[in-house]
């Protein structure tokens, strides 16, 4: 059995010395609990499948070069084209706006949960800011467009309904916790002895805190910045409902726009047929938009490694 | 030293402390900022949902006036949509933490596993919602139905269930499985009668705090086609009482769907639906905090 072969331990057998029938039984179980380890693999056949597939079909019919450099995004006008560059422009520029946000927030509560907070306070702003995190995207959506766009419309005169703005500064409070846990989980890591040379030179608190634990934590937060940014590209709802549908090429925030996301799900929701060209440039834009996160995230990944080579 | 010296390095001295207290103030301040915004959503919300959120709205099919709609399909709808996410993904979660934590081969392919599971928890949920679009929906011919919806949330969930009970796992002290093993147990029968009983608390909580996650979830079943105006249950009186074929809707799109409406009317009624789902994932979540706190007294190991 070659799943068996890999799942028994080749020296510690000695679980294994009972009867045939017990043996066998066990080896059963260990295929079957391995079949479900290996369901994460086909997910990830599934997805890269999907998305080859219906893109490679797109492709057919649209050049690479055009849908990759392409300034115009018109697929459901005459005559259709296919540049993506206007829903990228609009996705990086709600990300940018969403980082700006929650990297120095993030990155201050982190510090404050990690080196100035006692412990019982600790105790509770920790879960209290990981509630933030639980809120589904549609509420945050619907706050943006019902309550944060009007408030700022009122300071904004240029600001429209919908715009990338509201969207971005409602993303990066989103991925705060994200953001603030995972520095802080660096700056964690960083050994005390560390601080006590830097206060035993006669640093204050905000010097050790800058000069010594931040610079010690660093690849930690860039990891975490990383990941921040992998998840403000892939945010659906938000952008979807305060970010409007504009695919003009510009990057001005207070103009609609409409990010990767917002597209893919504006199109899920309409009824094109689904053999259609229309309806294949989804899965086209869906595959970019899983090729930028998953090239982030493995950098954040990499990045985290070596911080914990470190100080292990 | 002389008089001047010492009173320019005391001088300095108490610059940078203040300093620190500045900055110490800023770092409170943007640690509670979040809150304060959280706060507000909250009080915003509620504010809209009075005079929206009532018996009629909570057992009402959907309708396009306003004072006659309800959230009955949606709310039944995320219901079952839930039950049959957590019959897919608890088993076959808890089934592969299980086989990466206690079957420790170390080989390139459990690394591998590994590698690939923390990459999934990383990808776009709309991601999940073309996969589910591909495969569910066109390839295995299961069409708009909530089962596509509930497959399609249990590969999003996976993830964080197999992270989680991988850490309620590891958690159990390896001396109850080497007294277990020495006593003459086989390997399976340590973690069933020993292992699992130990970790299981913990597995709930994390399986619990994922399916709150596929509760809030909205993109991925826009993407499968999840329908807005649904005016049945996919519930029945015979067994199996679910309609697994059923076209449905959930609590999030129906949200959604009153929020893309420019009537102030509807909106409200986006609020109270808010509402209604932040009680559901309260509710989910102080389960999950109760049963790690009972978790926390038991374990004296």
């Amino acid at each position: 059995m070659a799943v068996n072969s890999l799942t028994t331990p080749q020296k510690k057998s000695i679980e294994f010395s009972g009867s045939t029938a017990r043996r066998y039984y066990e080896g059963a179980i260990a295929a079957f609990l391995f079949l479900c380890a290996a369901i994460s693999i086909l997910t990830t056949i599934g997805i890269i499948g999907v998305l080859i597939f219906e893109t490679v079909e797109f492709l057919r019919q649209v050049s690479i070069f055009e849908f990759l450099f392409g300034t115009v995004w018109t697929p459901l006008f005459e005559p259709p084209q296919f540049g993506v560059l206007p829903l990228v422009g609009a996705t990086l520029v709600t990300s940018l706006i969403a980082m700006v946000v929650s990297l120095p927030i993030g990155m201050l509560a982190a510090i404050y949960l990690s080196e100035y907070a006692s412990r019982r306070t600790r105790s509770i702003l920790k879960p209290a800011l990981e509630i933030l995190a639980g809120v589904p995207t549609v509420v945050y959506g619907y706050f943006a467009l019902t309550f944060v766009t009007p408030l700022l419309r009122d300071y904004i005169p240029d600001l429209k309904v919908f715009n990338g703005l509201t969207a971005g500064l409602v993303i990066g409070i989103m991925i705060i916790p994200l953001v603030s846990s995972l520095s802080e989980d660096a700056m964690n890591a960083v050994p005390n002895s560390l601080r006590e040379a830097a206060y035993g030179l006669g640093s204050t608190k905000l010097e050790v805190t800058l000069r010594v634990v931040v610079p010690a934590a660093l690849s930690g937060i860039v990891a975490a910045f990383i990941l921040g940014i992998s998840r403000a590209v892939g945010e659906t709802m938000i952008v979807a409902i305060a970010a409007g549908q504009s695919t003009i090429l510009q990057f001005n925030p207070l103009n609609p726009m409409e990010t990767m996301t917002a597209f893919i799900a504006r199109v899920s929701l309409g009824d094109n047929p689904q053999t259609s060209l229309e309806f294949k440039t989804i899965f086209a834009v869906g595959m970019l938009l899983f090729l930028v996160t998953f090239l982030l995230n493995i950098i954040s990944q990499r990045v985290l490694a070596k911080y914990r080579e470190v100080y292990q | 030293m002389n008089e001047i010296e010492t009173y320019e390095v005391q001088r300095r001295v108490k610059q940078r402390q203040q300093l620190g207290q500045i900055f110490k103030w800023l770092a409170f301040t943007a640690t509670i900022i979040g809150l304060f915004f959280l706060a507000l959503l909250l009080i915003d919300t509620w504010n809209k949902s009075v005079g929206w959120l009532d018996f009629q709205f909570l057992t009402s099919y959907p309708s396009r006036r306003p004072q006659e709609t309800g959230i009955l399909a949606a709310f039944v709808g995320s219901i079952v949509l839930v039950a049959l996410t957590a019959m897919i993904a608890f088993p076959i979660g808890v089934s592969a933490a299980i086989y990466l934590e206690e079957y420790p081969t170390q080989g390139t392919l459990t690394r591998f596993i590994q590698a690939n599971i923390a990459n999934l928890a990383g990808v776009p949920s709309i991601v999940y919602g073309l996969l589910g679009l591909g495969i569910f929906v066109r390839q295995m011919g299961l069409g708009r139905s909530i089962l596509a919806g509930a497959l399609t949330m249990s590969l999003l969930i996976l993830p964080i269930i197999i992270i989680s009970a991988q850490e309620a796992i590891r958690a159990v002290p390896p001396s109850l499985r080497q007294a277990s093993l020495a006593l003459g147990a086989t390997r399976w029968q340590t973690i069933w009668n020993q292992v699992l009983p130990m970790a299981f608390p913990g597995i709930l909580t994390g399986t619990i705090l994922a399916l709150s996650r596929a509760i809030g979830e909205t993109a991925p079943l826009i993407t499968i086609g999840a329908l807005t105006f649904i005016a049945f249950l996919p519930v029945s009186a015979e067994p199996p009482f679910v309609d697994v074929g059923s076209a449905f809707t959930v609590l999030p799109i129906q949200i959604f769907n009153w929020t893309s409406r420019p009537q102030a009317e509807f909106r409200n009624l986006a609020a109270a639906g808010i509402i209604v789902l932040l009680v559901i994932l309260l509710g989910m979540n102080s389960i999950a905090i109760f049963l790690r706190n009972r978790l926390s007294k038991r374990s004296t190991y």
